[in-house]
């Protein structure tokens, strides 16, 4: 300090002078993030609208807790029980075994499950709405056709919860996307060692972090903080974009058999 | 386990303080963006629109670091013009990016309100000779309020949990005190769930508060539902 101030687009290069590689890197990092978080939170939220449904009483009264707690405390809340009582569960179990030391949780996969955990709790009231909404008589209609257990859900009620669903699906897809952010508070994500045939390097050791963290670092290490929050920002803005875009295209598709207006 | 829910509730106060204070100043900002969007200057209508989708698209942690640490660097700016003392104080840079990204979900809300009023309620209000503010007084305003308000009981719990955030600048509310006694004591879960029962606390009476709103404005609407 102090180095002469760089332009924007001096930060902003390909490769070793620049961040733009790492950026872009961390970008899919965090896409990657959000996909496992939402793809976990369909199965919990999946679970979650089949219990409440299922009319058992214990059943359905464990569902609601799960989604009424998980949606009434905050992600990064979740986020830090996941990474500190995980990396004390499996210090426990480390110690268990004879390894007596701190074993850290990493902060990828404790923050992916997390996002998971949540994303299910909003899912579950999406796919339990979408199933409330197809009308009973065509189930009725389908049983009087002989239809039962799989071809039923198969052929008539599996389509038109997907089709109900999209919309709200989109949402919590948009909310995993925006939580992935979070993981950033429980620090570095992933460490790749590289591929090495022999002496010759093909892909360097690398370490990965999710966009808001690498914003950070980059910050840190340039001081000139505001450059990559700004591009952090600018590339969520085209993540959430895209997946509005795409979304309304899934919709059109699920809903294209359907009358308008 | 008493003293860790005795030491989160100390952080109590100030989420409830950041909460309130960004709710409703960012109903304010929200009103003024409603109103740019119902104008007919087409720009400004943009602006309003643009602000919309830039803070509803972006998350707000990265909306809290921007602020706190991005705008940092244009420190000598700021202390030319005196306004420093903002950007220097995280509670400062939390509650206005707390606010600047409600106000954005607030406005989307009061637009979806007003929008739902339904076009032959106005048509009759015109036809009574109703104009203006007095329209908007005696017909648009409740009407929308009455349809805007579950959402906005939505956001305002959304904004409750995004109070949390704050810990990451520093500020020692409940999460950022639970984020303490963690590193402390690795009790994680026991902190999690003090710290998790705390929240859910506020949240349901602010849930109930907002069920006795809508049916104190609404008792015809549940009348008619409560209906066999």
């Amino acid at each position: 300090m102090p180095t002469a101030a760089k332009t924007y687009f001096e930060l902003m290069q390909w490769g070793p002078n620049g961040w733009l590689d790492e950026m872009v890197f961390a970008t899919g990092l965090t896409l990657i993030i959000a996909l496992t978080g939402f793809l976990f939170g369909l199965v919990f939220g999946g679970m979650a609208a089949a219990g409440r449904m299922s009319g058992h009483p214990l059943l359905e009264r464990a569902s609601i807790a799960y989604t009424t707690i998980l949606r009434g405390i905050p992600d990064l809340l979740v986020i830090y029980l996941f990474y500190f009582g995980g990396s004390a569960i499996v210090t426990a179990i480390g110690n268990k075994l004879g390894y007596d030391g701190f074993i850290g949780v990493p902060g990828f996969i404790a923050g992916t499950l997390a996002i998971g955990i949540v994303s299910g709790a909003y899912q579950s009231e999406v796919i339990r709405g979408s199933f409330m909404a197809v009308p009973p008589g065509e189930v009725e209609a389908a049983r009087a056709f002989g239809m039962s257990g799989l071809t039923l859900v198969r052929r008539i009620v599996g389509p038109q919860v997907l089709r109900y669903a999209v919309p709200g699906l989109g949402n919590v897809w948009q909310l995993a996307l925006k939580e992935a952010a979070l993981v950033a508070v429980v620090g570095l994500a992933v460490h790749w060692s590289g591929i090495k045939i022999g002496d010759v390097v093909l892909i360097h050791e690398t370490r990965f972090s999710d966009l808001l963290r690498q914003a950070h670092i980059a910050a840190g290490s340039t001081r000139q903080p505001f450059p990559f929050y700004i591009t952090c920002a600018a590339f969520y803005l085209v993540l959430t974009t895209l997946s509005t875009w795409l979304f309304r295209r899934a919709e059109a598709w699920a809903t294209r058999g359907m009358k308008r207006g | 386990m008493t003293d860790s829910f005795l030491r989160l509730l100390g952080g109590v106060p100030l989420t409830l303080q950041l909460a309130f204070s960004s709710i409703a100043l960012g109903l304010a900002l929200a009103l003024v963006l409603v109103a740019l969007m119902r104008q007919p200057i087409a720009p400004l209508g943009w602006i309003a629109h643009s602000y919309v989708f830039v803070f509803r698209g972006t998350p707000l942690l990265v909306q809290v670091f921007l602020i706190y640490y991005g705008l940092g660097q244009f420190r000598p700016f700021f202390q030319d013009y005196g306004l420093w003392w903002l950007f220097r104080d995280p509670y400062h840079c939390a509650l206005l990016a707390l606010t600047l990204n409600t106000a954005a979900y607030t406005a989307e809300i009061v637009r979806g309100g007003l929008q739902s009023v339904p076009a032959g309620a106005i048509e009759a209000a015109r036809a009574f000779g109703m104009s203006g503010v007095t329209l908007y007084r005696r017909v648009i305003a409740p009407l929308g309020f009455r349809q805007a308000l579950p959402a906005y009981g939505s956001e305002i719990i959304l904004m409750i949990k995004a109070t949390s955030l704050a810990s990451t600048i520093t500020l020692m509310e409940v999460t950022g005190v639970a984020h303490k006694l963690i590193s402390e004591s690795f009790r994680a879960v026991e902190v999690f769930l003090c710290a998790g029962a705390i929240y859910l606390a506020i949240n349901f009476s602010v849930t109930a508060l907002f069920a006795v709103i809508e049916r104190w404005i609404a008792p015809d609407l549940n009348a008619t539902m409560n209906k066999p």
